[in-house]
């Protein structure tokens, strides 16, 4: 049993900047086995593991002590654990993985600009149509904490896990909140942004479990990275 | 937090607990329901509306491709029950069991408890049936050995009243009565209402085909519907700026927190100072002041809270809570309910039924006692 567990992303564009990240720091991520083998190290530094785990997966295992360090997006932090604060340290923000939270409607509602134009829409749509007005999503808690803060009362969240985009091109759902770099995917399925519509920026973050077993080996493990990385957290 | 076991005394309290009520709530002649702990998500939750739908358990039925939820309170199911008899009846229902609600994350609430209430519907004489359950309930809590529970009133009525006599453009009037359960966004639009120079200019001309070129359209509303608005903005613009005296109003009755007779005594004050015409909604206030009078409870103590109620969404009239003497805010009412005659009508009544009823929780009052 090593002292120290690193949670970092199984795939993607996020493991591989995360990867080069560390090793920007001397810091060696190294696959034990095969490409496709889960076993990881960190080259010169004793007693820690790197754990390949989602980026979705991060989270849950930081807040349930798991793993006591982890990379993941604040997007994912803020929306898997309610209580963030209390569980995970956010400690460094890592400069990539930068991505917006935000709520698009269809670019042709040229009668929708802000949030109290979604919430009369919705009115509107409710009485027209019979149903409330769908949002698709998973991020289901930033996403209602944030409809409830701009007083948006009449919709329905419609969970979609991949292509949220294409919700409304789909017709499974008029308005969608998800998250956006660039904007082009937007641009592509049709879908514009709010004014008032920016829910979390979000980036990769270096988190730190508070609820995790610091012992005084794991604590001297963390001393070791942090003079490698030439941060203290 | 999560529900623990329950054994030996404590077991035997709560069901001594629940039997007495049951056999009170029985005594007022009220057909006694036995409902289903699970329901089909979207009919009972569409009802509710999303914030509440956060809180209930909703888990995926993969046989059927559907969601359930447990019952995340009894109004609903009981008023579904009455749709069934018929709406043109006059009917009240008892019940009693646990309800099931997600708690935020360190909220020290449990996630189950039990609720022994009344519900009353087709009345003729809303005061009575307010006070009725008032009463039930007031004495439910006697029959377990609480006495003289500190007690909240409030009165929806008062302020919808209020925003239906003001002059002001009704789109505005809509969005204010529909938005009153929600503070902030209240607010928001009384801010909004006062400065409506400030709302940003609406085009008009070529509607379609702006909207065809500012992207497909894609979802179920349709490109009619977007310019049906901007040509309801555009004429919105020229409504007159809610004035500042009626805002004022507005916030001056909502923050009315008095004794009962004194906050009576406020209300008319108020309204009559603006030359508002509240008298309906003022005398059921009073008629049901004295009634609650004569009913034998403690008047001097009983305050009137014009904002109470605004977190509850479906009430729109009267509406009570009854606390532990001395105990603080952070513990839950042991009792209290309200009239909800609009919702009858998103449950597909043709105009709003006479409906009203309330709940006792067992449990804390004994948590009470103790």
């Amino acid at each position: 049993m090593s002292a120290l567990t690193i949670g970092v992303p199984s795939k993607g564009r996020l493991q591989d900047d995360t990867i080069a990240w560390f090793a920007d720091r001397g810091m060696q991520i190294v696959r034990d086995g095969a490409e496709r083998e889960y076993a990881v190290s960190v080259k010169g530094i004793r007693d820690v593991t790197v754990q390949l785990l989602s980026a979705g997966e991060i989270p849950r295992e930081l807040a349930a002590g798991r793993i006591h360090m982890g990379v993941t997006g604040r997007d994912l932090v803020h929306e898997r654990i309610a209580n963030h604060e209390q569980v995970v340290d956010m400690q460094f923000a890592m400069g990539f993985g930068y991505a917006n939270l935000i709520v698009a409607v269809p670019a042709f509602w040229i009668d929708v600009e802000t949030m109290h134009d979604l919430d009369e829409v919705a009115y509107d749509f409710r009485r027209s149509h019979g149903h409330p007005l769908r949002i698709a999503t998973k991020y289901h808690n930033l996403a209602r904490q944030f409809l409830h803060e701009k007083g948006v009362a009449e919709y329905r969240l419609v969970d979609s896990q991949g292509a949220t985009e294409a919700a409304p091109k789909n017709l499974t759902a008029e308005a969608i909140i998800d998250i956006t770099s660039s904007g082009e995917t937007l641009r592509a399925n049709h879908l514009k942004v709010l004014d008032d519509g920016l829910i979390l920026p979000s980036e990769a973050m270096l988190c730190v479990s508070r609820t995790a077993n610091w012992g005084a080996v794991s604590k001297d493990a963390r001393a070791q990275i942090e003079a490698h990385l030439g941060i203290a957290f | 937090m999560l529900a623990m076991p329950r054994s030996g005394t404590a077991q035997a309290a709560l069901d001594r607990a629940v039997s007495i009520l049951s056999e009170h709530l029985a005594d007022t002649g009220a057909t006694r329901l036995d409902l289903p702990h699970i329901y089909e998500a979207d009919a009972l939750l569409d009802l509710y509306g999303e914030d509440l739908r956060a809180r209930a358990f909703v888990y995926p039925d993969p046989d059927q491709g559907r969601e359930l939820c447990l019952r995340p309170d009894f109004t609903v199911p009981v008023a579904l029950v009455h749709r069934a008899s018929g709406w043109d009846k006059v009917a009240s229902y008892t019940y009693q069991g646990p309800v099931f609600r997600r708690q935020p994350p360190g909220f020290q609430r449990p996630v189950e408890f039990v609720q022994a209430g009344i519900e009353r519907f087709g009345e003729d004489d809303p005061v009575a049936a307010d006070v009725g359950v008032f009463k039930t309930l007031y004495r439910g809590l006697a029959e377990l050995g609480l006495d003289e529970p500190e007690v909240t009133i409030g009165d929806l009525s008062i302020p919808f009243a209020l925003l239906n006599a003001l002059e002001m453009a009704e789109h505005r009037r809509d969005s204010l009565r529909r938005h009153f359960w929600r503070p902030t966004r209240f607010r928001d639009l009384l801010m909004r209402a006062q400065a409506p120079s400030d709302a940003r200019e609406v085009p008009v001309d070529d509607l379609d085909r702006r909207a065809a070129d500012a992207g497909e359209p894609v979802g179920l509303r349709s490109i009619a519907d977007v310019t049906k608005r901007l040509v309801r903005l555009s004429a919105a613009r020229r409504d007159p700026a809610m004035t500042v005296e009626q805002a004022d109003l507005i916030d001056g009755v909502l923050q009315i927190r008095a004794p009962a007779r004194e906050a009576l005594a406020q209300l008319q004050r108020v309204t009559a100072d603006a030359g508002v015409d509240l008298s309906v909604a003022i005398r059921r206030f009073a008629d049901r002041v004295e009634a609650l009078d004569v009913a034998g409870t403690d008047m001097d103590g009983m305050i009137f809270d014009a904002s109470f109620g605004r977190n509850l969404e479906y009430y729109d009239g009267f509406v009570f809570e009854l606390r532990a003497p001395g105990k603080p805010g952070g513990h839950p009412p042991l009792a209290g309910g309200g009239r909800y005659d609009a919702m009858t009508t998103y449950l597909g009544a043709s105009s709003p039924v006479p409906a009203v009823g309330g709940i006792i929780r067992p449990e804390a009052v004994l948590e009470a006692l103790a």
